[in-house]
């Protein structure tokens, strides 16, 4: 029974990571379906978010309901603006060039904020309390109950906002073929900017129950979380969005089932030895659509 | 076509370039080595010259090949455990005379070797991926190196990397003249390669992949060449490394180092030699230069590549490389030379 207790609560905790992780991958995956880009500043808009979270609270005192809002707005605006400044100018170059100017935004990021909090870690004071839920010798805390229930609202959301809404047509259509969809009198800037906007107010919200979970904020808390999530979308297939969620499940359960076995050590190699399989075996995920090369 | 423009011929290209690269090294030697120059200084230099073959390493790949590895540091990691674990084993701190050079050299090429058939393994499932995804699997390789380089002693039961403490006590063999033999050399070797046949189809697959190898260019085998050779010399960068330093840790050979190396090659200007060795010499003076400004260091790094990306994304030369025939051709023909352009700009 104890074995089975343990198998359990780690289930959860791989539930929980997986959410977050599938949150992010989201954000990736839009983004990578309609401009082609690796974002790789998509990571540090979650550390962003987490220390929005952390002056509102820590310094000013806002109620978390606020705080949270605020790191939502937050990221969202910052992923816009990134758009804006970044990428816009890059659109008709090299892939190569958006790809090395991603890695560029994401160590500024990174280091920027390096450079103005120090490098150490900030604590955020519990702001997501709540009762936990015995089940038998388990325990399910709080914060996994939100992170789980909130990731799959977010997710419904998501896919009635792509499925059923015009813009989310919009999007559809420019990642299918971006010329024809310009053609067709769709606004290729609002609909690029909505694509980030929707990805970037998700990892506000994988900020917010990042936080509720670890509760702290440091410069280089996302690089592993961002580089895992990125595993998660290209394991799903990149550009897919179910993929996506299914990737940040599988990453995160994978985790927890090797940290039970005791290995916990390995974890990150495990979560990289999963992507070079898949890339190997099936380079477009395991919900992607083949893609054809034109000469 | 006959023309009238004075030209070298070819042996006397090669002897006027063996005798300026032989004395240049024996003249920097001399220079260092005497007291004009401070033992500080020295270590700056050795350190510029390690930077100096990791990015002109790196620039096989990302500029002549046109892929974009992110594992670099990876490769650096496996040649510098290599070459630390070969100097402890051998004891090469108390050899003396011949002995001691010879393990030198014995290291360096071993680190470079086992580095380079890392690069096979990687490289030949990796490179039948194309772009990001080869850009994804190569960061996945480098990430592994360093979390097996971390672990492995647990598993194994014995002292090899020493996990996370590091391995330390390496001799430290590395001195200004061997940093100078070995960015000479691969300086030497990578053009050499780059201006023969080889060269050209690696050049080739960059323009166009598939063009290419419709004209029967066999793109695989040269691209798992140019990975090899990429990660050869910086398996060699990372045995200088390991003999300058003394001691390793996995954690230097994290994702960041890469950057830095792929920095290098991005600001000199993707696919010039010239422009990667300037840039690796400037980012590594002028953070000491700068003592007092080494927080910004990154975040000027960081600046410095978006920037770069929006402005000028070749880079500061561009496909630029110095040559000195061509300097002495154009000196020995004084004339309208607007219409003639020999050959194109990377030649």
């Amino acid at each position: 029974m104890a074995f089975l207790s343990t198998l359990f609560s780690q289930v959860i905790n791989g539930l929980q990571s997986g959410s977050i992780y599938a949150l992010v991958a989201l954000g990736y995956s839009m983004v990578y379906g309609i401009i082609m880009l690796l974002n790789f500043a998509h990571g540090d808009i979650i550390m962003v978010g987490a220390y929005v979270v952390w002056i509102s609270t820590a310094n000013f005192g806002f109620h978390p309901i606020v705080s949270i809002l605020l790191a939502v707005v937050v990221s969202t605006v910052l992923g816009v603006v990134i758009e804006k400044v970044a990428y816009a100018p890059l659109r008709s170059s090299p892939r190569l060039s958006l790809l090395i100017t991603a890695i560029g935004i994401s160590f500024l990021l990174e280091n920027g904020f390096q450079l103005i909090f120090g490098a150490g870690a900030k604590v955020v004071p519990d702001f997501l309390t709540g009762p936990s839920v015995h089940l038998g010798s388990a325990t399910i805390s709080f914060s996994a109950i939100v992170t789980i229930v909130v990731t799959v609202l977010m997710m419904a959301g998501l896919t009635f906002l792509v499925q059923k809404t015009k813009l989310g047509k919009a999007m559809r259509a420019v990642s299918e073929d971006m010329g024809a969809a310009q053609l067709m009198g769709i606004n290729l800037n609002t609909t690029i900017s909505f694509t980030f906007a929707m990805g970037s107010a998700l990892a506000g919200v994988a900020s917010v129950l990042y936080l509720s979970s670890y509760g702290q904020a440091s410069p280089t808390m996302v690089s592993m979380l961002g580089l895992k999530a990125f595993v998660a979308a290209v394991l799903g297939g990149i550009g897919s969005l179910p993929g996506a969620m299914l990737g940040g499940f599988v990453i995160g359960m994978a985790e927890a089932l090797v940290s039970a076995a005791g290995l916990s050590v390995w974890k990150d190699g495990v979560v990289f030895a999963i992507l070079i399989i898949v890339l190997l075996v099936k380079p477009t995920g395991l919900m992607g659509k083949p893609m054809t090369e034109k000469v | 076509m006959k023309t009238n423009r004075k030209t070298i011929p070819m042996p006397m290209r090669y002897l006027i370039n063996t005798v300026l690269i032989v004395l240049f090294v024996l003249a920097s030697t001399l220079f260092v080595n005497s007291d004009a120059v401070s033992g500080y200084f020295t270590k700056i230099l050795m350190v510029i010259g390690i930077n100096i073959i990791l990015a002109i390493s790196l620039n096989i790949a990302t500029g002549y090949l046109g892929q974009l590895p992110l594992g670099h540091a990876g490769f650096m990691a496996v040649g510098a455990y290599t070459g630390g674990i070969f100097l402890k084993a051998v004891d090469a701190a108390k050899a003396t005379g011949g002995t001691y050079y010879l393990y030198i050299a014995a290291a360096l090429v071993l680190s470079g070797i086992v580095a380079g058939i890392f690069g096979i393994l990687i490289g030949v499932p990796a490179l039948r991926l194309k772009g990001d995804y080869l850009a994804i699997i190569t960061l996945g390789f480098g990430e592994i190196i360093r979390v097996v380089l971390t672990n492995i002693d647990s598993v194994l039961g014995f002292d090899l990397t020493y996990g996370a403490s590091g391995l330390k006590r390496i001799p430290k063999i590395t001195t200004f003249f061997n940093v100078m033999l070995c960015v000479v050399l691969s300086c030497v070797v990578i053009h050499m390669v780059m201006k023969s046949r080889h060269g050209r189809a690696i050049l080739s697959i960059r323009e166009n992949e598939i063009a290419a190898e419709s004209c029967g260019i066999r793109t695989t085998y040269y691209k798992v060449m140019a990975f090899t050779m990429s990660a050869f010399f910086a398996g060699v960068a990372g045995c200088l490394y390991a003999g300058y330093l003394g001691s390793l840790q996995p954690s230097s050979f994290g994702f960041m180092k890469s950057i830095e190396i792929l920095v290098m090659v991005v600001l000199g200007g993707m696919g010039s030699m010239l422009g990667s060795i300037l840039s690796a010499t400037v980012l590594t003076a002028l953070p000491e230069a700068l003592r007092a400004f080494s927080d910004y260091r990154m975040v000027v790094y960081s600046l410095v590549l978006v920037l770069m990306m929006i402005f000028k994304p070749t880079g500061l030369l561009g496909q630029y490389d110095f040559s000195l025939s061509r300097i002495l051709e154009k000196l020995m023909n004084p004339k309208k030379s607007t219409g003639k352009k020999e050959g194109a700009s990377h030649e």
